[in-house]
């Protein structure tokens, strides 16, 4: 390779986001105190720039730097995704630092820095890139939840999710190496040439298999992966349990397809009936021990390990129907979860405090707006008719039903009955409830207002006029 | 011959030592144990004309992470942890999943050792030609550039990340 | 003769006895040396490959590995000493304000 093959504009928004991360953390000494959240806005404003980068990405479709960057219509869809995580992501934390008294700008480095790991996720055509962008997310994201560092519960967050972490790293690296040694090749696309060719002992791609699997679904928190995810998101900042609810989660399900719809479809026999087992094991756990979780954070983790059981059983669909549901669920689920976090940051107030779903009483007669935006996000959450969550779902089932996975979509379905019960509860609390809390010392500034709006604002797009979008991921679906 | 013998009593080592390092109690022991391991491993890959991959595991493993470790235990309380309890209750269950893990890698191996004969085998004097440093070198210049370079963002956040986490705190996080 | 196979056994063997390390030690500075463990049985393989394939990718890959095995202990024990500056353990299961 000479320097010619060098395509700038193919990895545009990494860079991009890469270079605004670094320009944060060395602005900090020449900002003043009191100015320092202005470095968000910096920092929104490079998340937007990569946004716009997608452009002339776009126009740069194929595959770079020695086939080891692809450009394609589902990576610049997942890109729009992880953007708009962590533009959110930005807007909710930039409150919540001032208030914590935690004003360092090194939280958006990281989080841009993030962002870029996942855009790499998306983007890799190859085991070692996967591997090297999926680390750039893990050891940024593990820092942001020990970031509260006097906090030791915010200390063993973070500790829990390193240990966990890196212990499935090694997993996905043996997977790697293993591949490796079989198809002499980490380049997906050469490893399902080398499958087809069946010269292969079938035992040790499947064994590689495996460890990639089991790896990506500690990073997914699917079950019976996702024994860490409660206590990981209880302790964290509150706006990066959003962040780690989300970003995560989207780019490890950005990997799981990537990988086993493009290097293993034709040991599909061998992996399908797990995902199956997967999927409705952590449809069932998420949503019934969601039920009688008391905090709200731990309540939205078991949720959101039973919203990782709905993509999963778009995953064992395996249809190119079933990644376009997969691909709009995870666009809808950021968006509604992202302002339920934000939601939740609001009401927590000063050290994260009041968590418990009985502080969200009398909500509703105190400050009926937030009542009513955070009843729009639990609503969505539920799957209720005109939200995103509702169409995400209603695509996703549809996948698995032509796919003739009836058994997933009756437990899907059922246990988005269940939880309509815990999500409802929320809203039972705010409006049936008596107040015992003024909630006069909740702020409502600027960011956390926009953040709110673009939260709702695309959760209600979505689910009314969902097929713009749908259009979108469908073209983003062909392989 | 030679080889044989160099493989077996690097092997040992490091499986010994590794056994060790899980084991002792005083982790400054396991600390040493651990590179024991880690000079056995570079041992093995000189075994494997890996000669370059050999001295950065030597250079970075044992001068970096290894004395990173040493220093961290030196830096906070060891005496406690020696009479504390050292094993999980629930170290039967672990060992049972244990088992099942190796079991199930041990048999992946046997059942596809068949498959690890791989057709476009290039004869080691044609690979020998650059010297192994070069070969990599010029690996990672030119078809690994970009991971190279996102390697670099890696140790960024790494260093950011560590600086955030120890540096010194404000009033305001007392 | 020393083949392929011999050297996947002794990867194989490191990465079992990390694992078992990381799933049944409490102290926390020996979990972290266990995953350590687990990468190493991950170089062998990789080596043991590049040398079976004539390849020099898999030395490339074992490069990276070292790479993120530093960051990963760099970070780790930075998580380590911020908590020990509030509690001093090192015991894993003295750490649970939240039940595990």
């Amino acid at each position: 390779m000479n320097l010619a093959t060098i395509n700038i504009a193919a990895i545009l928004p990494t860079l991009v986001l890469s270079v605004v991360g670094i320009v944060v953390m060395v602005a900090e000494p020449f900002v003043g105190e009191q100015k320092k959240s202005n470095l968000g806005w910096l920092a929104f404003a490079g998340t937007l720039a990569a946004m716009l980068s997608l452009v002339p990405m776009a126009n740069n479709r194929g595959q770079w730097y020695s086939n080891l960057w692809i450009v394609d219509d589902y990576d610049v869809f997942l890109d729009f995704i992880f953007l708009l995580i962590a533009a959110i992501t930005i807007l909710t934390s930039m409150d919540f630092l001032r208030r914590e008294e935690l004003n360092h700008p090194e939280f958006y480095s990281l989080l841009l820095f993030a962002t870029a790991g996942m855009l790499m996720m998306a983007a890799s055509n190859e085991l070692v890139m996967v591997f090297l962008g999926l680390e750039i997310l893990s050891i940024a994201t593990y820092v942001m939840a020990g970031f509260r560092r006097a906090d030791l519960k915010s200390n063993e967050s973070a500790l829990k999710y390193f240990l966990l972490g890196s212990f499935s790293s090694a997993f996905f690296l043996y997977g790697i190496a293993l591949i490796f040694g079989a198809t002499g090749s980490t380049n997906l696309l050469a490893i399902a040439d080398a499958l087809r060719s069946s010269k292969i002992q079938i035992s040790l791609v499947s064994l590689s298999a495996a460890l990639i699997l089991i790896a990506l679904c500690f990073k997914v928190a699917v079950a019976p992966f996702h024994v860490w995810t409660p206590d990981v998101y209880e302790g964290a900042p509150t706006p990066v349990t959003g962040f780690m609810s989300v970003g995560p989660k989207a780019a490890g399900f950005a990997v799981l397809f990537r990988v086993f719809l493009t290097a293993f479809p034709s040991i599909e026999d061998r992996w399908g009936s797990a995902i199956w087992m997967v999927a409705a094991l952590t449809m069932i756990l998420g949503n019934v021990i969601a039920v009688v979780q008391p905090n709200i954070k731990r309540m939205l983790a078991y949720s959101s390990i039973a919203h990782a059981g709905y993509v999963a059983v778009a995953f064992a669909a395996t249809s190119d129907r079933g990644v376009s549901a997969a691909l709009f669920y995870l666009l809808a689920y950021s968006l509604m979860n992202l302002g339920a976090f934000a939601m939740v940051t609001i009401i927590s107030r000063k050290e994260d405090k009041l968590v418990n779903v009985t502080d969200y009483a009398g909500l509703g007669s105190k400050r009926p707006g937030l009542a009513a935006v955070l009843s729009l996000f639990m609503l969505s959450l539920a799957g209720v008719p005109g939200t995103a969550g509702f169409a995400g779902k209603f695509f996703i089932f549809r996948a698995a039903l032509e796919s003739r996975l009836v058994w997933l979509a009756i437990i899907g379905v059922v246990t988005t009955v269940i939880s309509f019960y815990y999500y409802l509860s929320v809203i039972v609390q705010m409006y049936m409830r008596e107040p015992h809390d003024e909630f006069s010392d909740v702020r409502l500034c600027g960011s956390l207002k926009f953040a709110l709006v673009i939260s709702a604002a695309g959760t209600l797009y979505l689910g009314l006029l969902p097929t713009r979008v749908l259009d979108w991921t469908t073209t983003a679906a062909l392989r | 011959m030679l080889e044989l013998i160099l493989f077996y009593t690097f092997g040992a080592i490091a499986v010994i030592s590794g056994i060790l390092v899980i084991t002792r109690h005083n982790v400054v022991h396991s600390a040493a144990f651990l590179g024991a391991t880690l000079f056995a491993v570079a041992g093995i890959f000189l075994t494997l004309h890996a000669e370059f991959v050999a001295g950065v595991q030597v250079i970075v493993y044992v001068g970096g992470i290894l004395v990173l470790f040493v220093f961290v235990i030196m830096l906070i309380a060891v005496e406690r942890s020696v009479h504390e309890r050292q094993y999980n209750k629930q170290w039967t269950i672990a060992l049972i999943t244990s088992a099942i893990l190796i079991v199930e890698i041990a048999y992946g191996l046997y059942r596809g050792r068949d498959s690890l004969v791989l057709p476009a085998v290039v004869p080691p004097a044609a690979a020998a030609a650059g010297g192994n440093s070069e070969q990599v070198g010029t690996a990672l210049y030119t078809s690994y550039l970009l991971p190279f370079e996102i390697a670099s963002i890696l140790l960024l956040v790494a260093i950011v990340g560590a600086v955030v986490l120890s540096k010194k705190r404000t009033p305001a996080e007392e | 003769m020393v083949t392929t196979f011999h050297y996947l056994l002794l990867g194989a063997a490191l990465f079992t006895i990390g694992v078992i390390g990381v799933l049944t030690r409490r102290n926390i500075m020996i979990i972290l040396m266990s995953i350590e463990l687990m990468m190493n049985a991950v170089n062998i393989n990789l080596i043991a490959f590049s040398n079976r394939l004539q390849q020099v990718t898999g030395q490339v890959f074992a490069i990276f590995v070292i790479t993120v095995a530093a960051a990963e202990a760099a970070v780790g024990l930075g998580i380590v000493i911020a908590m020990f500056k509030n509690k001093e353990t090192m015991n894993i299961n003295e750490i649970d304000l939240m039940k595990w």
